[in-house]
């Protein structure tokens, strides 16, 4: 990392995750908002342009009528499980563009409780895939991690191993939603949704907001009082012929690389850094085995590694490499609009020591997050302090 | 039946109907317009009767509907699904006959089978004896 970074976090703010009655996404979008410019010392009225969006939850772009129509140029951003990630990559490239100095990245959403509801005409699948009861996440994650598993001698107390550590990890998390720890035994003596894969090895659609003040360099003269995170990288990428992803009726004998591995690698790329340097990181978690494969996909550690690293603690927020230091998804669930966006708020936090409870000791000076979604996207990011 | 099933019943043992690529010669499945590797035109083929467990899992919960369409009548029953390799052609997707785990293995033989499901007609993988 020799090169001066050039766009900084400099406010980060987010609404508590969990089911809230009565209490809009758009409503939470905006709590969030308000949170971030509080944290920058910035003003409405200065940010220059704004990138959000949620999945079910509506416009971000009508939250200027709380915040204030200021003219600025808000853009809706829907992409999936990579709505935070893309509105981030979009942001970061405005400000590196030179188009602008000051901008804000919000997310949020509000879904119904139980499995997503999804609609093959939509994925540009046909109708019998939905009726035959294929098109279902979970699916997904059993069927790739059943094979992981079996390639990579994977047991499953490795995936008791990651939920234990995500519900006790958000019982000290002030705006997790599951705040309170369970056993491995617990966990893995679950109802089973889809094999491997019990009842809390997998997080359930939730309700949430995160927003991002992020800004060039030169602007933090005007920020006398502003804690900078730096962002050395961001990377948004999506799938190649015969990744293996979610709703894939058949796939070819060769299986290409997750485009994970491709985020990943070219975040580090573009931040001069290497994932050994990495001294938090948060990985997406939609069910425990993604957090294993997903730490292997981006370099975190080799495949099969995973078994030992659990078993050891290198994984927990004392350990060699902390991952989702506030309970993920498993613990957070999954406002599908605002989960990207609130993994960088926790690095953030991370970075400037402001975890609380929940902070990494020794000061940690490099972070790194990743999501992935379907239909096969991968948005991932290095921060330093 | 409510949707066209990619399961041809002729005479012989069911069929899956999949897609070869004219340029690339990739196969892929279901048959579509294009091949979805280098968008190249597809002909029709048969899939093998037969192929290998590749991997699989269980639905334990009933699928939200729609999509999903219910057996009419039951209660829902958990089922199994898995991909299957069609020795080198490619792995197929598909609901398993089978749905207890202990009697599911990576790697175990099975048959396209036809499933009946209220008035529709679609396919599944059955294991069978090796």
């Amino acid at each position: 990392m020799s090169e001066p970074p050039e766009i900084a976090i400099v406010g980060a703010g987010i609404h508590p995750f969990g089911r809230h009655e009565g209490v809009s996404g758009l409503a939470m979008g905006v709590a969030a908002v308000r949170a971030a410019l509080a944290d920058a010392g910035v003003a409405w009225p200065e940010i220059q342009f704004a990138y959000g969006g949620s999945e079910d939850a509506g416009n971000a772009d009508t939250m200027v009528a709380d915040l204030g129509p200021t003219g600025l140029p808000f853009v809706n951003v829907k992409n999936g499980c990579a709505t935070g990630g893309s509105s981030l990559v979009s942001a970061v490239r405005a400000l590196e563009s030179g188009a602008h100095d000051v901008g804000l990245v919000v997310g949020f959403d509000k879904h119904p409780r139980g499995a997503f509801q999804n609609d093959p005409a939509d994925w540009s699948l046909p109708a019998w895939y939905g009726e035959d009861g294929l098109m279902v996440t979970t699916q997904f994650f059993g069927a790739k991690l059943q094979r992981y598993m079996h390639d990579h001698g994977i047991p499953e107390r490795a995936l008791a191993q990651v939920a234990e550590k995500a519900y006790r990890n958000g019982s000290i998390t002030p705006h997790a939603w599951r705040r309170t720890p369970m056993s491995t035994e617990e966990i893995l003596g679950a109802r089973v949704l889809a094999h491997p894969l019990t009842q809390y090895m997998l997080c359930s659609p939730g309700e949430g907001a995160a927003a991002l003040v992020v800004c060039r360099r030169d602007y933090l003269d005007r920020l006398p009082d502003a804690r900078p995170v730096w962002l050395r990288s961001v990377a948004f990428r999506t799938r190649r012929p015969g990744s293996f992803e979610v709703f894939s009726p058949s796939l070819p004998l060769e299986i290409a690389p997750s485009p994970s591995v491709d985020a990943a690698r070219e975040a580090f790329e573009r931040a001069g850094a290497e994932p050994g340097d990495v001294d938090v990181a948060q990985v997406q978690d939609t069910e425990s085995g993604a957090e294993l494969i997903h730490l292997a996909e981006c370099g975190l550690c080799d495949h099969g590694e995973q078994a030992e690293l659990y078993a050891t603690g290198a994984t927990e927020i004392g350990g060699r490499l902390p991952v989702n230091t506030d309970g993920g998804c498993l613990a957070n669930g999954e406002p599908v609009g605002a989960s990207g966006l609130r993994q960088v708020y926790e690095i953030v936090a991370q970075l400037r020591g402001e975890a609380g409870e929940r902070q990494v000791p020794g000061a940690p000076r490099l972070g790194f997050t990743h999501v992935y979604g379907a239909p096969g996207v991968s948005a991932c990011a290095v921060l330093s302090r | 039946m409510s949707a066209a099933s990619p399961l041809e019943l002729g005479d012989g043992p069911p069929r899956l109907e999949a897609g070869r690529c004219g340029d690339c010669g990739g196969v892929t499945f279901p048959l579509r317009a294009r091949c979805p590797a280098c968008g190249g035109d597809l002909e029709r083929v048969l899939l093998p009767p037969r192929g290998t467990l590749w991997t699989w899992t269980t639905q334990g919960f009933e699928p939200p509907a729609p999509p999903y369409l219910p057996d009419p009548g039951d209660e829902f029953a958990p089922f199994a699904v898995g991909y299957v390799e069609f020795d080198g052609l490619l792995r197929v997707e598909g609901r398993l006959t089978e749905p207890d785990p202990g009697r599911l293995r990576i790697g175990m033989p099975v048959e396209v089978v036809a499933l009946e499901r209220g008035d529709r007609v679609t396919f599944a993988f059955a294991p069978v004896d090796e």
